[in-house]
């Protein structure tokens, strides 16, 4: 149905020739463009409305003195469903080490909340199909894990900054009142016109880049340097993610244009990854938390593990 | 009456105060609104996402999105 909307409004409204470049281009455009922001509002629409079952606090309540490995899996879990913005980073994760939150588990909600969110699933899910998408949340949630567990397992709690173990609670009670079912729903419609509003420029770029730049770069432009074959494609393109700094949406344009151009998915992966999860900003917010060793050793376990993933999809996929 | 609004900074957490103060202010009491901007201080009141809103040292706000301005009101007015 999509689709003959767009026949419709290339070839009948347009008036252009059916089988040009450019007509195919821009038919493609306009199909892809409707079907990826039907599922963004969709799929924002739902998880908005699951999140506001998932504030922070009940998470907190959730992970509090949990076992490592069990807790590292929830904690990754929740990461996808609990509303979380890098700027609240700082008191939420004194909140979560103050409620006995353990280092590890706190660290892999920290690593998977950025990285695993619905914006991101839909966009791969719409550009490259639900497989990769697929593939793109487990492996997200893998790393989450890993990474937290590994960072349980070394005992780091010395390295953070001694503060935030003085902090103790005021024991403030809670009252926010429960929110009617109505309310969620009016609540999960401002999150999604908040979200598509930050995110839009971003999509159409990407989709963009996928109907008119398709063919005018030799398809095989990167094989060359980011291939399957050549084995220092994945620390690459993991060494040029860590310093960038953007969300799920603003890294999908660059992406899109690196699959269309014949980087390996692998390498895809990873890329996408290191740019979501590591980032400057976060780091200095984070640094108000974490002494530098505690810090040093955080972006070394994820750029290993994401790397080890790159390869991994280059090696199956 | 005492009236705290919790948050670094960031734009949610400026506006979450003008709300505050104009509903001190439309409902004609005489209250100041203290803000709030210390991240260990923000943690010790058990704010997780900002911006916050406590009401005698009851919390009642957390996080986006922000209440309307009459949920603020309303909020106020039950503690007055």
């Amino acid at each position: 149905m999509l689709k003959s909307f767009a026949d419709t409004i290339v070839y009948s409204v347009f008036g252009m020739a059916q089988g040009s470049r450019l007509s195919d281009a821009l038919d493609f455009f306009i199909y892809d463009t409707i079907k990826i922001f039907l599922l963004l509002s969709v799929i924002i629409f739902v998880v908005s409305v699951i999140r506001s079952y998932f504030p922070p606090e009940r998470t907190k309540r959730i992970l509090s003195h949990k076992r490592e490995f069990i807790g590292n899996i929830l904690a990754a879990l929740l990461g996808i469903v609990t509303p979380f913005c890098s700027c609240s980073a700082v008191p939420l994760f004194i909140g979560f080490i103050e409620a006995g939150v353990p280092l590890g588990v706190t660290f892999s909600f920290l690593i998977s909340s950025p990285m695993v969110n619905e914006v991101a699933v839909v966009l791969l899910w719409g550009l490259f199909g639900w497989k990769i998408a697929l593939i793109y949340m487990a492996t997200g949630l893998f790393v989450a894990i890993v990474a937290g567990m590994i960072i349980g397992k070394l005992k780091l709690e010395k390295w953070v900054e001694e503060y935030v173990y003085k902090i103790h609670s005021l024991g403030i009670a809670q009252e926010i009142a429960k929110q009617k079912f109505k309310e969620r729903l009016v609540s999960a419609r401002w999150s999604t016109v908040d979200i598509l509003k930050r995110v839009w420029l971003y999509v159409v770029t990407a989709i963009g880049i996928g109907g008119f730049i398709h063919g005018y770069v030799p398809e095989d432009f990167l094989v060359r340097y980011a291939g399957p074959q050549n084995p220092f494609g994945v620390p690459l393109a993991v060494a040029l993610g860590v310093p960038l700094y953007s969300n799920a949406a603003g890294v999908i344009p660059i992406v899109y244009a690196l699959m269309e151009k014949g980087m390996s998915m692998g390498t895809v992966l990873a890329f996408m990854m290191a740019v979501t999860a590591l980032s400057l900003p976060e780091m200095i917010i984070l640094r108000k938390v974490l002494k530098i060793k505690l810090l040093a050793v955080f972006v070394g376990i994820m750029t290993i593990t994401i790397i080890g993933v790159g390869y991994l999809f280059n090696a199956i996929l | 009456m005492e009236i705290k609004v919790l948050g670094p900074g960031c734009a949610n957490c400026h506006k979450m105060e003008e709300m505050a103060k104009m509903a001190v202010q439309e409902l004609g009491i005489n209250v100041d609104v203290v803000k709030i901007t210390d991240i260990g201080q923000i943690a010790m009141h058990g704010i997780l996402s900002t911006p916050g809103l406590i009401i005698n040292g009851k919390i009642k706000h957390s996080g986006k999105p922000l209440p309307s301005i009459e949920k603020v009101k309303e909020l106020i007015k039950a503690e007055v």
